[in-house]
């Protein structure tokens, strides 16, 4: 993370040549040399996009505790500044009214969601977890051999998991509980 | 070809046109017309899922006329290997390779495929390429149908198109020159996807079009780190690295046949098709999961590795055979969608999304929405509320798919997840390119990152097995498990967020016994177990040790992150020949794989212009513009002494250091479920029978017959007899999920359409913009007519075939709604990575509307 609040440098050179004009610097009002980019004081972020595989570097500004830009990073080899309609728009992606923010439950046959709390809900599907899997657990086949497994919970993650959040995955569910239908976009 | 680059990859089509203007041709070869192909230099309609019948024609003419990079094919290739004569090959058996066996519909004895052994253990060969069981010869006779008439017939592209595509490869492939080869799920969601993709490496490989720079064959992946949901797997048969899961055997089974709904497990071996190879003990799956010969001799320091990531010190005990012992292992398919059907059996009981939408977003989507309703529970994790989480108020057509949430007794969790600009960690992008994004701000109310909701399940479900006394728990009891942040994150309110960084570490790979020391884990004299929290840092994946001295979570991605503060995924300077400064490329930070290739048996670059990797004669090293894939001082002329094995094992001149031959594989003489060699089959639907054998579709697939849900057409079906495929917009994502309650994506994209030609809008009278219902045996959908020249009918086998295209990005959540294209596709499954066959299936479409 780093602060960026000057211009890129091939702008500021055509900028001060243009004030240089003349023997001496230009008039300027008072008005304009108080205008500033509305990213300036603004804390940058790195991120990548979040949607295809291309990798492109997103820029990210934050202001007062709030997302105010999301733009392509100029540096970046893979997207030099540029972004497709999808990148460009991460930022309603991330900014949106239409995002679920708390937990929903729906209890079996309801035709309806509670709002409930995280803290209910987690220790609930930890349990849920816990007995599935304890219910189905085998250890031997009939014929001896040993599989140490457990068939009867799946998880199907997206693609857009940061390869931490694979990894503690796999490792929970598959070496710590023996689940084994742990699948991925990755095969789709 | 099996891409559009331009709409579904754009910013990365950016550097194909560049290219273009600065003289690079392009050609796209795809049945539907997009913005790539009116950006390529030359464009040719052909019919989806006929690829291998239009590369194998290219790969016949190229060994009849002699025009394969010979010095390439010879040295760096396995043409001069000999095959077993007990070998029989599709020519010889009318589409089949010897080993099948119907009754399982498996190739159960695959021992024929195999070289023929020297004494020393490598194969035997015939650098004169004469023999008539070496790979080359094998190729020519196999490849000999595959003629410019066949792919007039099979993939209706006349003769002419086909020789300027062969002609432009070859003149720009060579000492001078490169081609690259790109391609997506085009290919890669077809009943025969492997192999297609097989057709393009041994293409390539004639050409002399690997390990170059300019040359390749580039998987266009679809998602931000779908190529690290590979890497670091969530996926059942492979561990970290591209290691195997364990099994409790090792060929793949018939399962259908077997199973009954009570079972607990489920599709294991019967006595027939047992295989000999055990994986029972770590020495077991170790010997029958590394090589002799090449890299994979290391696995045994990965496996040990990975072994002490997880379980820490109780991976000591029995060299490690107790801790393996607890991971489990497979006994048959048990991938996603051959899951859904044991969801739908009932076997399943609960089910964890973490960002993803069945229930719109994979084939045969009806089928996947009733699997759902017979679960115990499911929780979701996602930023929107998805079709998957509300699949038990509605479906699709509501009077068309009665669903009655009175009947339906699946408990849902939706719990709300963060963004990627709300979190820190990884992303590994299909240049296998790990970018570390940063936490900008924090999720929303109770929105947390799945990092969270697995580290606190994690800490919750230890908590829960901690009094156990049954072996069953040890596992989990053993675990590793503290990524807690040493001081809160400044700024933020969730005091409890997992330290991404120290997982990245994990994954990097630490030392539990500093080196240095004399003696081994055990000894008392010795530093050490260091936990993961203070260990020092392993700088890459040479310093792992087989004897429980380093813990690695994954070691292709060792290196990452070598120092403290050194964080390599994060690193961003620009600049450079290759960009090496910016992220970091698996393996070791290399960005072209095999690079050796690049230079000639010699060492010296194959040419001034296409210079990249060479031998140092002086320095007597590799060296380049690249990190050299290949041990940095093994000289172009180092030749194996007697009994070498790993890595020694291979000579100066051998760059696919992870074959054992360390030869570019034409002829895969292991390691495929469906056939050594490519073979045109037609897809699971088609409306031909397949023109070059008898035998139509590809005999190693999963079919699913009589399953519910899963109807096929009949080929040639009167019923269905036109070919659709489907694709991406560049304005949505896949299902929708992340684009559909965007407004200003909406804008763009506001409704679901299907393209259709003139030609048959005319004989379906049919307008543009009208409603028409596309059906198939699976069901049917609604969509507006898009009545467009980007399809076009082609003349397959002396009749007309037409071909229409939709988009599937739209379903009954979001801010805009429209039918579920993949409620049109069926579940027949590729055999070797059980991907469905989404590319090309058969349709019919008439005027009207479902809604």
């Amino acid at each position: 993370m780093q602060e960026r609040t000057s211009l890129p440098e091939p702008v500021q050179a055509v900028v001060s040549e243009a004030l240089e004009i003349g023997s001496q610097v230009q008039p300027f009002s008072v008005e304009s040399v108080e205008k500033a980019p509305r990213i300036r004081d603004a804390k940058l972020f790195h991120s990548v996009c979040p949607y295809c595989a291309v990798g492109c570097s997103l820029n990210v500004y934050v202001k007062d505790g709030k997302v105010i830009d999301i733009e392509g990073n100029p540096d970046s080899p893979i997207n030099r500044g540029t972004l497709c309609p999808k990148g460009a728009a991460t930022f309603q992606y991330a900014i949106n009214p239409s995002r679920v923010t708390q937990v929903l439950y729906r209890a079996p046959y309801s035709d309806h969601w509670e709002v409930k709390s995280l803290d209910w809900a987690m220790e609930r599907v930890a349990q849920r977890i816990k007995e599935t899997r304890d219910s189905s657990f085998v250890e031997r086949l009939p014929d001896g051999r040993e599989v140490n497994h457990s068939l009867a919970l799946a998880m199907l993650g997206g693609a857009t998991l940061d390869i931490e959040e694979n990894y503690l995955m796999k490792k929970l569910f598959n070496g710590g509980l023996g689940i084994v239908p742990i699948e991925n976009q990755a095969r789709i | 070809m099996g891409s559009n680059m331009a709409e579904a990859h754009p910013v990365g089509f950016a550097n194909v046109v560049k290219a273009k203007e600065l003289g690079a041709k392009v050609i796209h070869v795809d049945p539907h017309y997009s913005r790539t192909s009116a950006l390529a230099n030359m464009y040719i309609p052909t019919r989806a899922g006929t690829d291998i019948v239009f590369m194998g024609a290219i790969i016949r003419y190229l060994l009849e006329n002699n025009l394969y990079f010979h010095e390439y094919v010879l040295h760096y290739t396995n043409a001069a290997s000999l095959v077993k004569e007990s070998f029989r090959d599709t020519e010889e058996l009318d589409g089949i390779f010897s080993g099948f066996d119907p009754e399982t519909g498996n190739y159960v004895d695959q021992g024929s495929w195999d070289y023929q052994p020297g004494d020393d253990g490598h194969p035997l060969t015939d650098p004169t390429l004469q023999n008539p069981q070496c790979v080359l010869q094998i190729m020519r006779r196999h490849f000999a149908r595959y003629t410019p008439e066949m792919v007039e017939q099979v993939c209706g592209v006349p003769r002419e198109q086909w020789e300027v595509v062969v002609r432009t490869l070859v003149e720009n492939s060579g000492r001078e020159r490169t081609s690259a080869l790109c391609y997506a799920v085009g290919w890669t969601q077809q009943s025969k996807g492997v192999q297609i993709i097989r057709t393009a490496a041994i293409m390539q490989l004639l050409l002399g079009n690997i390990g170059r720079p300019g040359g390749g064959i580039m998987a266009l992946r679809g998602h931000a780190s779908i190529q690290g949901s590979t890497d670091v797997p969530t996926l059942y048969d492979l561990l970290a690295g591209y290691m195997p899961q364990p099994a409790a055997m090792i060929e793949p089974q018939e399962q259908e046949a077997k199973d009954r709904p009570t079972d607990t497990t489920w599709g294991e071996a019967s006595g027939k098709h047992a295989s000999a190879l055990s994986q029972q003990t770590l020495e077991e799956y170790l010997s029958s999961s590394g090589q002799k010969f090449g890299w994979w001799s290391n696995i045994p320091a990965y496996m040990r590795s990975l072994l002490q990531a997880w379980y820490a010190e109780a991976a000591n005990e029995e060299d490690g055979n107790c801790v393996y012992r607890w991971i489990p292992k497979i006994t048959g398919d048990h991938s996603h969608l051959a899951t859904t059907y044991d969801m739908l059996d009932g076997k399943v009981k609960g089910y964890l999304l973490f960002g993803q939408n069945p229930a719109a977003g994979s084939t045969d989507s009806r089928l996947q929405r009733k699997a759902l309703q017979q679960l115990d529970w499911m929780a979701v994790f996602d930023l929107y509320e998805t079709e998957t989480a509300s699949f038990w108020q509605r479906g699709p057509v509501p009077h068309l798919d009665v669903v009655d949430p009175s009947q339906i007794k699946t408990e849902v969790f939706f719990l709300p997840a963060a963004g990627s600009t709300e979190k820190s960690g990884t992303f590994t992008n299909t240049g296998r390119l790990l970018q570390w994004h940063d936490k900008a701000i924090d999720p929303p109310g109770d929105a947390r990152s799945d990092l969270w909701y697995v580290y606190q399940f994690g800490k919750r479900l230890k908590q829960l097995y901690a009094g156990s006394q049954e072996a069953r728990d040890q596992a989990i009891q053993a675990l590793t498990w503290d990524y807690e942040r040493i001081e809160p994150e400044p700024g933020s309110r969730i005091l409890d967020d997992p330290d991404s960084e120290l997982v990245l570490k994990e994954i990097n790979g630490y030392y539990v016994y500093p080196p240095g020391q004399t003696g081994g884990p055990g000894s008392e004299s010795l530093q050490g177990p260091l936990g993961l929290r203070e260990a020092p840092h392993v700088p890459n994946f040479g310093a792992l040790k087989v004897d429980g001295s380093t813990a690695c979570g994954s070691w292709i991605y060792s290196g990452v992150y070598p120092e403290p503060g050194k964080n390599l995924a994060a690193s961003r300077t620009p600049g450079g020949h290759t960009f090496l400064q910016w992220g970091f490329s698996w393996p070791a930070n290399r960005r072209i794989l095999y690079n050796r290739a690049s230079a000639d048996p010699q060492g010296r670059p194959w040419s001034e212009r296409k210079k990249y990797i060479w031998w140092d004669e002086a320095a007597k090293k590799w060296t380049g513009d690249d990190v050299p894939d290949f041990p940095i001082n093994k000289p172009p002329d180092y030749t194996p002494p007697p009994g070498a094995t790993g890595i020694d094992a291979l000579s100066g001149s051998d760059p696919f250091i992870m074959k054992p031959d360390g030869k570019g594989w034409l002829y895969a003489p292991k390691g495929l479920r469906d056939g050594p060699l490519p073979t045109h089959y037609e897809p699971a639907e088609s409306p031909v029978h397949n023109a070059l054998y008898t035998q139509q579709s590809n005999p190693a697939a999963r079919y699913y017959k009589g399953k519910p849900f899963n109807k096929l057409a009949a080929v040639g079906d009167e019923n269905y007899p036109i070919v659709i495929t489907t694709y991406r917009l560049t304005e949505h994502h896949v299902s929708g999920q992340m684009t559909r309650w965007m407004p200003w994506l909406n804008a763009l994209q506001p409704a679901l359409f299907a393209e259709i030609s003139p030609e048959l809008a005319a004989e379906k009278k049919i307008k543009n913009g009208d409603w028409i219902i596309v059906s198939t045996p699976r069901g049917e959908i609604d969509a507006r007519a898009l009545v467009t020249r980007r399809m076009r009918p082609l003349r397959v086998q002396g009749r007309v075939v037409h071909q229409i295209g939709l988009p599937f990005h739209w379903g009954y959540k979001g801010r805009v709604k429209g039918s579920i294209t993949n409620d049109l596709a069926h579940m027949v499954l590729e055999p070797n990575v059980s991907i469905e066959e989404a590319k090309a299936f058969t349709c019919n479409i008439r005027p009207g509307k479902l809604l």
